[in-house]
């Protein structure tokens, strides 16, 4: 029988498969152009993010992008475009900050390290709360109020930093480093191919988030409602839903998502607050909501695609000059081209194949 | 003489679904040809074909008896082919003229363009007796002036023949008879018309020939004399209709619901409803009257608490409902249905599924909290159960629980909207357009049900615009109009002109 719409494992499985080709190819294209091979290219990159002592490295990053690919998921899911999950990770950021100053001195890691990671989701959920409360009452559309907050934790982090947090004597626009006691123990304790990799507890916490997700947003009578709100929001209210309440937590558990992902980057890695830390990781998340279809497999799968990106272009502008670092801003941008706005593009095609197929 | 319009062979699929099959017939110049057949049938799929909406598969269609390839609805209108749609195609904050003008206006010189246009419109309105002034604005004319605006503009743009799609579906017994005149007038000057319609009263009292279309085929093709309603409802569905549904004696209970004083205000200061008073008991199917837009939408919100009345004494089973000192109605409809109030939303697709949900997530929506495992996630394996009995007790097709619900048929997503509500076993239901966009067999059994339901016991109100329905299923009808009661009458004085007044708004005197 001719079907109208594709099976699942094509829309989920092949179609992003597909656009993902297409933005490698155009990037190989302009990797040409640059004077450079593609195919030595792309064997460079994929043998310094996923080969065994890069992997770590690429699944660190991965972390992060797990948890803010979550937070604009979450929302999604909700019917909220939530943008500002750059902004609500970097002020997450100081709320694990705020945690790490008071009680690193006094706090064993035991306590001190749940209480840091207490405070990143109470301020990130707190950034996200404003919009969120903005959007359910008063209606003011949550992509413009997050692009605004966005700008608006930038410049206040940046205050707040300069004034209070630099060291005296200091010029690094960054906070004091924390105690050892603040750092997420890394696997590499365990596991020793991960020895040298910042690859932490984060990665398994992520884990866990994104399995908790799948449970709660799709066997949960809540994930039900967020899902219904985010449909139909019309339906939503004749079944009893509550949407100012659900756009409200909605934004909430999506801030709280954005404070774990400086979680990952701060006690993962740099282990004190600097200026600008989430590095777009928060627009990744973008990428990676709409690339794995805010789907927990899919999240996890273009989590660690971008992370192999990050980690496997730096090793490649490295050892190839001609290619520069912003190269791969330019194949992040194709891949949330391909995958995001154009996702569709061989939807059709592929129906059209299907059905001829099966005559 | 030439045919005025001619269908040779067309076939139109979409998808699997065959819209069109094999279409062949004829309509006379001069003359006023019926297309009736049930949701789906594929009249409207025909009608867009020859209105160059859509391309047909394979076969011709003949305009005066030449063959034309009609891609683009402006060459249909080059062609003399005029369509009233069902939803009209008017810009609301601009006069009869301007919307008129648009799309034919030569830019350059507007001013004098409009009056000589005025100076037409006058002209031809004079001719066919539509009374309407080209220079009020659209916002301003009740319903069935701006359906004379349609046919206005038909005319202007000389279409000699026009197709009109469920013309009287939102007019009043009244203005349906003024379009009727209209129509008459038309067909006098020699034009011709297609009426699309599923009411066969209309079609027996003013079509000369009647297509019958079934499942995308032409079943019938007759003349209107020598045929009749008995029969032509037996071509479009293949069977029989019982017409008269079984039900017991009206013998109703304690009142359910009592409503005084309600009234309703919008943020602009509109008065959607006022001084609504009335009172249903158990084990009656009261039915609200109107034409759509008069505040029953609005009274179906407030009681199914969706709205908040401005105010108003409303008590269910004798205790007050609770809205409280709400600001707004947020999650309101959850403690309704708690408290035992069923709800068929008018408009199934914007209020009472989840398109993207399948037909089983469907079969709870509402009830989402009371499914729950210990764990407070759904217990699959009860609402598997729950949703396979429904499917199999209210004769959902297709018979699966994991299709998305929007991929069925209207008739069959609003037995699963009717199979969850009655379900739940409430003691009040409230009822908006059970039927529409539903065929006539799905519209007997969702009668069916409606009747057992109040037979057991159950307070029902129903809201329509189709007096066949309410006739149907009534033991007390209101009217209403312009947000308020016009009129109380029980079955027994079942008046179609009464009814017809007191929906057009004029008070018994």
């Amino acid at each position: 029988m001719k079907t109208t719409e594709l099976p699942r494992w094509a829309s989920g499985f092949v179609l992003p498969l597909l656009n993902l080709l297409t933005a490698l190819v155009i990037a190989g294209l302009v990797i040409k152009l640059l004077g450079e091979s593609p195919v030595e290219s792309l064997q460079i990159l994929i043998s310094n993010s996923l080969m065994l002592e890069h992997l770590g490295y690429t699944l660190f990053y991965a972390t992060t992008f797990i948890f803010t690919g979550l937070s604009v998921s979450v929302a999604m899911k909700a019917g909220l475009f939530n943008i500002g999950t750059e902004g609500q990770m970097y002020i997450g950021g100081l709320g694990l900050t705020v945690a790490m100053l008071a009680f690193d001195a006094s706090l064993p890691a035991i306590l001190l390290i749940p209480a840091a990671i207490l405070g990143s989701m109470l301020f990130g959920a707190l950034w996200a709360f404003l919009p969120g409360y903005l959007q359910a009452k008063r209606g003011s559309h949550i992509v413009v109020t997050t692009i605004m907050f966005n700008f608006i934790a930038a410049s206040l982090m940046n205050f707040v930093i300069v004034k209070y947090l630099i060291p005296e004597g200091e010029q690094n626009p960054s906070s004091r480093p924390f105690a050892d006691s603040g750092s997420m123990p890394r696997l590499g304790e365990w596991i020793p191919q991960f020895a040298d990799a910042p690859l932490n507890l984060g990665f398994l916490l992520a884990l866990a988030a994104l399995a908790l997700y799948g449970i709660v947003v799709w066997r949960s009578p809540w994930g039900y409602k967020l899902r219904a709100t985010g449909l139909n929001p019309n339906a939503a209210h004749y079944a009893g839903v509550s949407i100012s309440r659900m756009i409200i937590v909605a934004m909430l558990i999506s801030g709280a998502l954005a404070g774990l992902a400086a979680v990952n980057s701060i006690m993962g890695s740099t282990h004190y607050l600097s200026i600008s830390f989430p590095a777009g990781a928060g627009f990744i998340g973008i990428a990676v909501a709409l690339m794995g279809r805010q789907h927990p497999v899919g999240i996890l799968l273009s989590s660690v695609l971008f992370g192999a990106l990050i980690q496997g272009g730096g090793e490649l502008s490295f050892q190839k000059p001609a290619i520069p670092p912003e190269t791969f801003i330019f194949i992040q941008g194709l891949i949330i081209l391909f995958c995001g706005a154009m996702e569709n593009l061989y939807g059709p095609a592929l129906l059209k194949l299907l059905n001829s197929r099966k005559g | 003489m030439q045919p005025a319009v001619e269908f040779r062979n067309i076939s139109k699929a979409f998808g699997a679904v065959q819209a069109n099959a094999d279409v062949s017939f004829q309509i006379a110049k001069g003359s006023i040809h019926g297309v009736i057949g049930e949701n789906g049938a594929g009249k409207s799929t025909l009608m867009s074909i020859l209105y160059g909406y859509y391309n047909a598969d394979s076969g011709q269609v003949l305009i005066d008896g030449a063959p034309h390839n009609i891609r683009t609805s402006h060459e249909a209108i080059a062609l003399g082919i005029g369509m009233v749609h069902q939803h009209f195609m008017l810009v609301e904050n601009m006069t009869v003229l301007d919307n008129i003008m648009l799309g034919s206006e030569g830019a350059f010189r507007l001013a004098t363009q409009r009056s000589k246009v005025e100076a037409q419109l006058r002209e031809i309105c004079t001719r066919y007796r539509l009374d309407v002034d080209p220079l009020a604005v659209i916002d301003d004319l009740s319903v069935g002036a701006q359906q004379r605006v349609e046919i206005l503009k038909q005319i202007y743009r000389s279409a000699n023949i026009l197709i009109l799609d469920e013309p009287t579906a939102v007019l009043t017994a009244q203005e349906t008879a003024s379009l009727f005149e209209i129509l008459r007038l038309f067909k006098e000057q020699g034009k011709t018309i297609i009426l699309i319609t599923h009411k066969l009263g209309e079609i027996m009292e003013i079509t000369d020939e009647v297509t019958v279309m079934r499942a995308g085929r032409v079943v019938g093709a007759v003349h209107t004399a020598a045929t009749s309603k008995e029969e032509l409802a037996n071509m479009m569905v293949g069977r029989p209709i019982v017409s008269e549904l079984p039900r017991g004696p009206w013998n109703p209970g304690a009142p359910v619901l009592e409503v005084a004083d309600l009234q309703l205000t919008d943020a602009n200061g509109v008065r959607l409803l006022a001084d609504i008073g009335f009172s249903l008991r158990a084990g009656e199917i009261v039915a609200i009257a109107g034409v759509s837009g008069n505040g029953q939408s609005e009274l179906m919100q407030i009681l199914s608490g969706m709205r908040l009345p401005s105010s108003g004494k409303l008590s269910f089973l004798g205790k007050a409902l609770p809205f409280g000192k709400r600001h707004d109605a947020d999650g309101l409809p959850a403690t309704f249905r708690s408290l035992g109030i069923g709800h068929v939303p008018e408009d199934r697709l914007r209020d009472g599924v989840i398109k993207d949900f399948s037909v089983m997530q469907n079969t709870v929506f509402g009830y989402q909290d009371r499914v729950k495992n210990r764990w407070g996630l759904f217990d699959f394996k009860a609402i598997a159960a729950r949703c396979a009995h429904l499917l199999q007790a209210f004769d959902v097709r297709p018979n699966n629980p994991d299709l998305r619900i929007g991929l069925l048929s209207g008739g069959n997503q609003q037995k699963v909207v009717i199979a969850r509500e009655v379900s739940a076993k409430p003691k009040l239901m409230l009822v908006g357009q059970p039927t529409r966009g539903v065929d006539i067999g799905t519209i007997e059994s969702i009668h069916t049900q409606l009747l057992r339901m109040r037979d057991e016991g159950v307070a029902i109100l129903l809201v329509s615009v189709e007096l066949e329905e309410v006739r149907a299923l009534a033991d007390r009808i209101i009217v209403m109009s312009g947000g308020r009661i016009t009129g109380e009458l029980k079955i027994e004085e079942f008046d179609t002109t009464r009814i017809g007044l007191l929906m057009g708004g004029m008070h018994k005197s």
